[in-house]
C-alpha cells in the first residue's frame, strides 16, 4: 500500500507528486529532499525511514522516484512497482529525463491514476495501458472498442487483446546476461554470479499458446530419466560453447506464464503479450564462463613512482568477438603524471575520474593483450596509504556466460491456420559485464 | 595598501570557480575538482620552477577546493614559499592559506614561524600587519609561545606605524584570550597604558580593548589607566562633532571609543582623586545633556550611536552608585525611553532600571514610573520586554507599593505567557511574604495566587505558606476560616494545605473535606489522610466516622502504596493505641526552624547565580524574621536544606516513634500486636540504639515500618535449595567499594530483597549485623545464608543460621563474628538462597564488605616520628603508589571524613604541604601487627591524586592501594 509517489529532479525540486493516502502529508516531500537528496553524506540505502515514514527510491539518471508509505509494506513489491513505472514511462516517452517528465506530466498523472489505485498496484502492462491511455487526446471510441477494453482490463488475460492479426508471424528472443565477478590478485574467484533476462518481442496473430524450453538442469535430468523423449528439441539454437545443462538458482516470470504448470511440470507455457516484454529473470552462480581474465601487477618504486602492468586474456571460442572492452585502472590520489604504453586499443589517464581508462573495440577469443603504465606521485604530508581499489572491466560478448541455451520455443494457435513452422524465430545471446572487478 | 595590479586578476581561478558553479550535479563537480587537482599536482611536481603568480593561483585554487569541503593534502610547501615573496598579493594568499589550512602539528610550522618572524622584523608595515593577522587568526598555543614576547615590543616601539600598532594590540588580545599564561605584560604595562594617549584614535580603540581585558585579570597593575581614560573621554565628549573627522559617526564623535572607555571605567571603583572624579562627573553630565539635545540627524545610526553611549554611561553611573543626582537624572532619562517606539530601547531601559531600583539613591525615582511599567506589563507585545517589566516591578517593590504591585502582578498572571508564569508566581509569593503587613492580606494573596495559577505554583510556595501559618498561631484562625469558605465553592486544590490547619467544627469540616476527597490527586489524598488522623486526636467524637472511612476498601486496598500504607497505619494506630500515645504521636507540628526561604532559593536557581543580589537575600531574611517573629533563629540554619515535603509523613513520624521506644516501648506493642514482629528496634542491642536515629531516615527502615495487608494464602514452597552458590554478582565489587570507608549502610537491594549492614571492629575482631528485609508481600521460604572465605585460613567467620521463613515485608537479622588471622586480599562471600512462592529458587552471592583496613588501629605520631618510620619502610616492594583521576569531589571535609572512616589516624602538621594528607595506623591480625603509613597528594587543578602507601608487609600495601584508589 503505497501512500504516495514523488518524482524529483536532481536539485530536489518536485516534478510529480501524487498522494494516495491521507497519512502522507505535504511535509513528506520535504523530508525526503532534506534527508536523502540533499544529505551531506550520500545516501546509499534505497530505503530510508524518516519519522516512521518509509521512503523507497530509485534513481534514473538525474531523476529520483520515491514511493512513500507509513505502513509495513513489502519492500520488494514497491521496488518492482517503481521499476515497472520506469519501464512504462520509457515505453511512453523514451528516456526518463527532467525535460521529458515536464513535457509529459499530464500523461504521467494519468498513468499514475491507472497503475496505482489507493496505493495498490494495478495492471502496469505497457501494451494494455497503451490501448486506453494515449497521447493523442480523446478519440471517439466505438461501443465495441469500449467493451473490448473493458473485457480486457477486467478479464482473465489482461495483457493481450483479442483479434490481433499479422501478415508475417515473427518472434524475437533475446537472452541478456550480466556477469559479476570479484577476483583476488592471485586469480582466485571470490564471488561470481550471472543475472540474466529473457526478453521477447512477439508479433503473432490471434491468441497463441507458447512453450519455452531451455537447458535447465532439472528438466534435462528428468527427461534423461524419462528416456530421451525429446532429442529433436535439443538442436542447438544458440552459438556458445557447449555445455549440457545449467543450474538456475532462482527465477521470476512475467505474469503471463502459468506458474502452476511450471511448478508441476517445470514447463514454461504462456499466452504472450503483444510487442516487447520480459519473459523471465534468473540468476546462476555455478559453472559460469568468465569471458575475461585480468592479471594485474603493481609495483611501488620509492615514494614517488608506481609501475602498473595489466594483462587481459579472453577466454571463449576464437570464432567469437567481444566488443566495447574497457579496463579501468584506478590511480592514487596524489598522481602527478602518467605514461601509458599499450599493445592494442587506446589508453588514457582520466584525471577527473582518478583512473587510467583503456579501451579496445574488438577482441577475439583466446587472445591476450597488455598495458603498462608508469605513474608519478607527488609526495604528500599525509601518511595514509593508498587503498588500491580493484581494477574494473566492461565488455560485451555474443554468448551467455551462464551457459543458458534456448532449446525450443513452440507456438500453437488452434483457431487460426498457422503452425509452429510458419513462425519466424530469432534468437540472440548478449553477455555484458556487471561489476567485473579484480583486486590488485 | 598596494592596489591589485591588472596582471594579478588570476583568470584561471575565475574560470575554475565559474566551472564549478555551472556544474549540474555533485558528480560533475567532483569530476571537475579531480581534474583540477591532477593539473595542480602535475604543476607542483617540482621538476620545473613555478613563478610566483602561478604558484599563487594554484594555492588559491587549492584553498577554494578546501573551502568546498574536500581534503587537501599537498601544496603546503608552495604556500609557505609564497610567504617569502616580496609581492603583497602573493604574501597575502600565502598567509590566507596558512591561517586556514595549516594545523599546528605540521612539520612546516618551523618554516612558517621563520617567515612570520622575518616579516615582523621587516620595516614594511603591510607585511608586519599580514604577519600579525596570521598570528591572530591561527591564535594557537604554539603561535603564542613563539610570538608572545615579540608582539608587546612592536606594540610599544616608538617607530611602529599606527596601523601596525592597531594590529599588534588586537593580536596580543587574541593571544591573551587563548593562553593568558604566556602573555606576560610586566615591564610593558605602563607603556601599554600610555597608548591611551596616542594621537591616533584607531590605536586607542584597539589598545583599550586589550587594556580592558588585561585589567579584568589584574586590576591593580592597570590602575593608572583610569585617569588617562577619564581625560580621553572628556576630550571626546567635549569635542564638537566635526573635530574628530574620520572618527565622527553620524554627528557622534567616536562612539565606539567612548563606549569602550566607559566600559573600561566600569572595571574600577570611582576614582579617589577629586579632580579626576570631578572631570568624570562632568563628562557623564555632558553625555546625559547631549542625549537630551534634539537629534542632529533623523538617521537611525545617529540615535543608535548616541543611545549606546548613553546606556554605557548610565551603567557606569549605576556601577559607581555614589552620585545621587546623576542616578536620578539617569532614571528620568530612562523613563523617557520606557514609552519609546523602539522595542529594543524599551527593553534596555527596563533592564537598566532594574539595576537602578536596587540603588538606595534612585529607588524613589524609579518608583515614579510605576504606572508606566505596569502599563508596559499589560500592553507590551514583546514577551521579553514584558519579562523585564515584571523584573522591574519586582525590583521596585517595597512596603509602600507592595499591595498595588502584587495586585497588578496577580491580575497580569491570569493572562501571562506560560513561559514566565512560574517565575511570576514565585515573585508574587516572595513579595507577598516579604512586604506583608497583615496576615489576612498575605493569606488572601496566596490563596488568589493558587487559584489563578494553580498548576504553576511549585511545591515550595505552599510549603512556605504552611510553614508561616504554623509558626504563627494568630494567623491559623483566619487561614483556616478562609480556606474553609473557599472550600465550599472551589475544588480540590486547597485541600492540600488544610491538613495542618486544625480548627472549626469537626464533623462538618470533616464531611466537607471528605466530599472533595475523590477529586484530589494522590499526594493531596495522602495529606488528607494525615489530616483525618489528626482529627481523631483532636476531636475524639469523629473517630468512628473516620475509622469507617479508613477501613473502606478504596483506602485500605488502594492501588497506590503510599495511600494504602497510610490508611492501614492510621487505622491501626487509631484503633490500638491509647489516647496518650495518639496525642504524643500526633502532637502539633513544632514551629519550623527559620530558614532561608526555599522559594527565594528556587527563584535564585531559576535565574542563575547573581540574579538575586546578596543584599536582597539578607533583606528578605530580615523581613522574614520580622514576619515570623516568634520563632528563634538558629545561627547556622541558613544552610539547611529545604523542609521535608511530608508534613506528617512516615519519615518525620519515625524519629518520634524511636523516641517513644526509648521511653517505654509503647509503640513497639502497637506494631507487634498487628501481627508483624518485624519492627527492627527491639531486636537490636540497646547500645546501638543511638545509631538508629539517623538510620531511621533511611528508606529501608521506613519500609520496615510499613504493614502489608495482603494475607499469605499460599503454602511455602518446600523444595530445599540444592544448587551450588551462584557466582558473585557483577556489581559485587562496586558494592564492596562503598563500604571501604564506612561500616553501616545498605549493602544490596533489588525488587525482592534488601540487605542492610552494621558492623564494628576492635583489634583483630569484628562483629557484623546483617539485616535481611523481604520487600515483597509474599513469604520467602527456605531462606538460608552461608559465608565462605576464599583464602586459606586468613579470616575466620562464624555465623548463626537464620530462620528459614521470612514473612512478606519482614526483616530478619543475622550476626557474624569475624576474626582476622592474617592479612588477606579477597573479601568473604555471602551466599543467600531462598524461594518465593511461585518463583524459582533465588541464588545470590555477594561480597561481604570485610576489607583489610577494617582492622586498622589509628596511631598518632609526631612529624619526626612519621618521617623516621617512612624512611624505614623504604624498600621498593613495601611501597605502593598510584596516580589516578578523582572520581568524587575533592572537598577537604569529605576527604578527611573518608580517611578517618578508613580507620587510620589523620596526622596534622606532618607534611610540609598543607594540601596533602598523611595517615598512620596499625593493622591488627591474630599473628602480627602491620604498620601502615599513607600519604595522599591531591592536585586540584588536574583533578588527580597521588596515593603512596608504605607498609611493613608488601601485599598489604598493594591491597590497600587498590582499595583506596576507588574511594576518592
Amino acid at each position: 500500500m503505497i501512500g504516495g509517489l514523488f518524482i524529483y529532479n536532481h536539485k530536489g525540486e518536485v516534478l510529480i507528486s501524487r498522494v494516495y493516502r491521507d497519512d502522507i502529508g505535504r511535509n513528506a516531500v520535504d523530508a525526503f529532499r532534506v534527508n536523502v537528496i540533499h544529505a551531506r553524506q550520500q545516501v546509499r540505502s534505497p530505503v530510508t525511514n524518516i519519522a516512521r515514514t518509509s521512503f523507497f527510491h530509485v534513481k534514473r539518471s538525474n531523476i529520483w522516484l520515491a514511493a512513500v508509505t507509513k505502513q509495513n509494506v513489502n519492500a520488494a513489491m514497491v521496488f518492482e512497482f517503481l521499476y515497472k513505472m520506469c519501464d512504462v514511462m520509457t515505453a511512453y516517452f523514451g528516456k526518463i529525463s527532467e525535460e521529458n517528465i515536464k513535457n509529459n506530466f499530464v500523461l504521467i498523472y494519468e498513468l499514475l491514476d491507472e497503475i496505482l489505485d489507493f496505493g495498490y498496484p494495478q495492471n502496469s502492462e505497457t501494451g494494455a495501458l497503451k490501448t486506453f491511455i494515449t497521447q493523442q487526446g480523446i478519440k471517439g471510441q466505438t461501443k465495441e472498442e469500449q467493451s473490448q477494453i473493458t473485457s480486457q482490463v477486467t478479464g482473465q488475460i489482461g495483457w493481450r487483446r483479442e483479434g490481433i492479426k499479422y501478415r508475417r508471424n515473427e518472434l524475437f528472443l533475446d537472452v541478456l546476461e550480466s556477469v559479476n565477478l570479484l577476483m583476488s590478485p592471485q586469480g582466485q574467484v571470490l564471488s561470481a554470479h550471472v543475472s540474466g533476462r529473457v526478453v521477447m518481442k512477439s508479433y503473432l496473430s490471434g491468441m497463441p499458446e507458447c512453450k519455452f524450453g531451455m537447458n535447465d538442469k532439472i528438466v534435462i535430468d528428468k527427461q534423461g530419466k524419462g528416456g530421451a523423449s525429446d532429442d529433436a528439441g535439443k538442436s542447438d539454437l544458440g552459438g556458445g560453447s557447449g555445455k549440457q545443462s545449467i543450474a538456475i538458482d532462482d527465477c521470476t516470470f512475467h505474469q503471463c506464464v502459468r506458474l502452476s504448470k511450471f511448478d508441476s511440470e517445470r514447463s514454461i507455457s504462456f499466452i504472450p503479450p503483444d510487442g516487447e516484454y520480459e519473459l523471465m529473470r534468473y540468476r546462476t552462480t555455478k559453472d559460469i564462463i568468465l569471458p575475461f581474465r585480468v592479471i594485474p601487477l603493481v609495483r611501488e618504486v620509492g615514494r614517488t613512482k608506481l609501475e602498473v602492468k595489466v594483462v587481459i586474456k579472453s577466454n571463449f571460442k576464437p570464432s567469437l568477438l567481444a566488443q566495447k572492452i574497457e579496463v579501468r585502472i584506478p590511480t592514487p590520489l596524489n598522481t602527478s603524471g602518467v605514461q601509458v604504453i599499450c599493445m592494442k586499443g587506446k589508453a588514457k589517464y582520466k584525471a577527473s575520474e582518478n583512473a587510467i581508462v583503456w579501451k579496445i573495440k574488438r577482441m577475439a577469443g583466446m587472445k591476450e593483450s597488455q598495458i603498462s603504465a608508469e605513474i608519478e606521485l607527488l609526495p604528500t604530508n599525509d601518511k595514509k596509504k593508498w587503498a588500491r581499489p580493484p581494477i574494473s572491466m566492461n565488455f560485451e560478448v555474443p554468448f551467455a556466460p551462464s551457459g543458458l541455451k534456448v532449446r525450443y520455443l513452440k507456438v500453437f494457435e488452434s483457431k487460426l491456420n498457422y503452425s509452429d513452422h510458419d513462425v519466424i524465430k530469432w534468437v540472440r545471446y548478449i553477455g555484458r559485464s556487471g561489476i567485473y572487478e579484480t583486486r590488485c | 595598501m598596494p592596489a591589485v595590479s591588472k596582471g594579478d586578476g588570476m583568470r584561471g581561478l575565475a574560470v575554475f570557480i565559474s566551472d564549478i558553479r555551472n556544474c549540474k550535479s555533485k558528480e560533475a563537480e567532483i569530476k571537475r575538482i579531480n581534474k583540477e587537482l591532477a593539473n595542480i599536482r602535475s604543476k607542483f611536481k617540482g621538476d620545473k620552477a613555478l613563478d610566483g603568480y602561478s604558484k599563487k593561483k594554484y594555492v588559491c585554487k587549492l584553498l577554494f577546493i578546501f573551502l568546498l569541503g574536500h581534503d587537501i593534502d599537498f601544496g603546503h610547501m608552495e604556500a609557505v614559499n609564497l610567504l617569502s615573496s616580496n609581492k603583497y598579493t602573493e604574501k597575502q594568499i600565502g598567509y590566507l592559506f596558512i591561517s586556514v589550512l595549516v594545523n599546528s602539528n605540521s612539520e612546516l610550522i618551523r618554516l612558517i614561524n621563520n617567515a612570520i618572524k622575518n616579516d615582523l622584523s621587516s620595516r614594511n608595515p603591510t607585511f608586519m600587519c599580514l604577519a600579525l593577522h596570521c598570528i591572530a587568526n591561527v591564535g594557537s598555543r604554539e603561535m603564542a609561545e613563539a610570538f608572545a614576547s615579540e608582539i608587546p615590543r612592536i606594540l610599544v616601539a616608538g617607530d611602529t606605524m599606527d596601523s601596525v600598532k592597531q594590529s599588534a594590540a588586537l593580536c596580543l588580545l587574541r593571544l591573551y584570550k587563548t593562553s593568558p599564561d604566556l602573555v606576560l605584560m610586566g615591564e610593558w604595562t605602563s607603556r601599554v597604558v600610555h597608548l591611551l594617549n596616542d594621537q591616533h584614535m584607531g590605536v586607542v580603540t584597539a589598545a583599550i580593548s586589550l587594556i580592558t581585558c588585561l585589567s579584568q585579570k589584574n586590576p591593580d597593575e592597570f590602575k593608572t589607566c583610569v585617569s588617562l581614560a577619564v581625560s580621553r573621554l572628556s576630550r571626546i565628549v567635549s569635542s564638537a562633532s566635526t573635530d574628530l573627522q574620520d572618527y565622527t559617526y553620524y554627528f557622534v564623535p567616536a562612539p565606539w571609543l567612548s563606549c569602550k572607555l566607559l566600559r573600561l571605567l566600569q572595571c574600577y571603583p570611582p576614582p579617589e582623586d577629586g579632580a579626576v572624579k570631578g572631570r568624570l562627573v562632568e563628562c557623564l553630565e555632558t553625555i546625559l545633556n547631549k542625549a537630551q539635545e534634539p537629534p542632529k540627524s533623523k538617521k537611525v545610526q545617529h540615535s543608535n550611536a548616541k543611545n549606546a553611549i548613553l546606556f554605557e554611561a548610565i551603567s557606569l553611573i549605576i556601577h559607581y552608585d555614589s552620585e545621587p543626582n546623576l542616578l536620578v537624572r539617569a532614571c528620568n532619562q530612562l523613563g523617557q525611553f520606557l514609552q519609546h517606539r523602539e522595542t529594543n530601547l524599551r527593553y534596555l531601559a527596563l533592564e537598566s532600571m532594574c539595576t537602578l531600583a536596587s540603588s538606595e539613591f534612585s529607588h524613589e525615582a524609579v518608583k515614579t514610573h510605576i504606572e508606566t511599567v505596569i502599563n508596559a506589563l499589560k500592553t507590551e507585545r514583546d514577551v521579553s520586554v514584558r519579562q523585564r517589566a515584571a523584573d522591574l516591578l519586582y525590583a521596585m517593590c517595597d512596603r509602600s507599593n507592595a499591595k498595588q504591585i502584587v495586585a497588578e502582578m496577580l491580575s497580569y498572571l491570569e493572562t501571562a505567557d506560560y513561559s514566565i508564569r512560574e517565575e511570576m508566581v514565585l515573585k508574587v509569593a516572595i513579595l507577598a511574604e516579604k512586604y506583608a503587613v497583615d496576615y489576612s492580606w498575605y493569606v488572601d494573596t496566596i490563596l488568589n495566587l493558587i487559584r489563578i495559577a494553580g498548576d504553576y505554583v511549585s511545591e515550595e510556595v505552599w510549603y512556605r505558606v504552611i510553614q508561616i501559618v504554623i509558626n504563627r498561631d494568630d494567623v491559623q484562625g483566619y487561614a483556616a476560616k478562609t480556606v474553609f469558605e473557599v472550600l465550599l465553592h472551589e475544588p480540590s486544590k486547597f485541600g492540600r494545605w488544610f491538613g495542618s490547619v486544625l480548627l472549626g467544627r469537626p464533623l462538618v469540616q470533616f464531611n466537607l473535606l471528605h466530599s472533595k476527597f475523590h477529586l484530589c490527586s494522590v499526594p493531596t489524598r495522602a495529606l488528607l489522610l494525615s489530616a483525618y488522623i489528626k482529627f481523631i486526636n483532636l476531636f475524639p467524637e469523629t473517630k468512628a466516622t473516620i475509622q469507617e472511612v479508613l477501613r473502606c476498601d478504596s483506602q485500605i486496598r488502594n492501588s497506590d502504596v503510599e495511600l494504602q500504607q497510610r490508611a492501614v497505619e492510621y487505622l491501626k494506630l487509631s484503633s490500638i493505641a491509647s489516647t496518650d500515645v495518639l496525642a504524643t504521636v500526633l502532637e502539633e507540628m513544632p514551629p519550623f526552624p527559620e530558614r532561608e526561604s526555599s522559594i527565594l532559593a528556587k527563584l535564585k536557581k531559576k535565574k542563575g547565580p547573581g540574579a538575586v543580589s546578596v543584599t536582597e537575600l539578607d533583606d528578605s531574611k530580615r523581613e522574614a524574621g520580622e514576619l515570623n517573629g516568634g520563632a528563634d533563629r538558629g545561627p547556622d540554619t541558613a544552610s539547611t536544606p529545604s523542609p521535608s515535603a511530608d508534613l506528617l509523613g512516615i519519615r518525620s513520624a519515625a524519629p518520634v516513634g524511636a523516641a517513644q521506644t526509648n521511653a517505654g516501648s509503647l509503640l513497639v506493642d502497637v506494631f507487634s500486636d498487628s501481627g508483624c514482629s518485624h519492627f527492627p528496634f527491639p531486636l537490636l542491642p540497646i547500645h546501638s540504639l543511638f545509631v538508629l536515629l539517623p538510620i531511621c531516615f533511611h528508606p529501608c527502615f521506613v519500609l520496615g515500618l510499613s504493614l502489608h495487608p495482603c494475607p499469605v494464602l499460599w503454602p511455602p514452597s518446600s523444595a530445599p535449595p540444592s544448587e551450588d552458590p551462584a557466582p558473585p554478582l557483577s556489581e559485587a565489587d562496586e558494592l564492596l567499594n562503598k563500604f571501604v570507608c564506612k561500616n553501616n549502610g545498605v549493602l544490596f537491594e533489588n525488587q525482592l530483597l534488601q540487605i542492610g549492614i552494621k558492623s564494628e571492629y576492635r583489634q583483630n575482631l569484628g562483629r557484623m549485623y546483617l539485616f535481611y528485609g523481604n520487600k515483597t508481600s509474599v513469604q520467602f521460604a527456605s531462606f538460608s545464608t552461608t559465608v565462605s572465605c576464599p583464602g586459606e585460613l586468613q579470616l575466620n567467620v562464624q555465623s548463626k543460621p537464620v530462620e528459614p521463613l521470612v514473612e512478606g515485608g519482614a526483616q530478619i537479622q543475622q550476626v557474624l563474628n569475624i576474626e582476622c588471622i592474617t592479612d588477606f586480599c579477597d573479601a568473604p562471600l555471602l551466599n543467600i538462597k531462598f524461594s518465593r512462592y511461585g518463583g524459582a529458587l533465588q541464588n545470590l552471592t555477594l561480597k561481604l564488605p570485610v576489607t583489610i583496613n577494617k582492622f586498622f588501629q589509628p596511631t598518632e605520631m609526631s612529624s619526626s616520628d612519621f618521617f623516621q618510620r617512612w624512611k624505614q619502610l623504604s624498600q621498593p616492594q613495601q611501597e605502593a603508589q598510584k596516580i589516578f583521576k578523582a572520581n568524587h569531589s575533592m572537598d577537604t571535609e569529605v576527604l578527611k571524613a573518608k580517611l578517618l572512616g578508613l580507620g587510620t589516624a589523620l596526622l596534622d602538621n606532618v607534611d610540609p604541604n598543607p594540601e596533602n594528607y598523611v595517615c598512620a595506623g596499625v593493622i591488627q591480625t591474630k599473628g602480627q601487627q602491620i604498620g601502615c603509613l599513607l600519604r595522599l597528594e591531591p592536585n586540584a587543578q588536574a583533578q588527580m591524586y597521588r596515593l603512596t602507601l608504605r607498609c611493613s608487609k608488601d601485599t598489604v600495601s598493594k591491597r590497600l592501594c587498590e582499595l583506596l584508589a576507588q574511594q576518592f
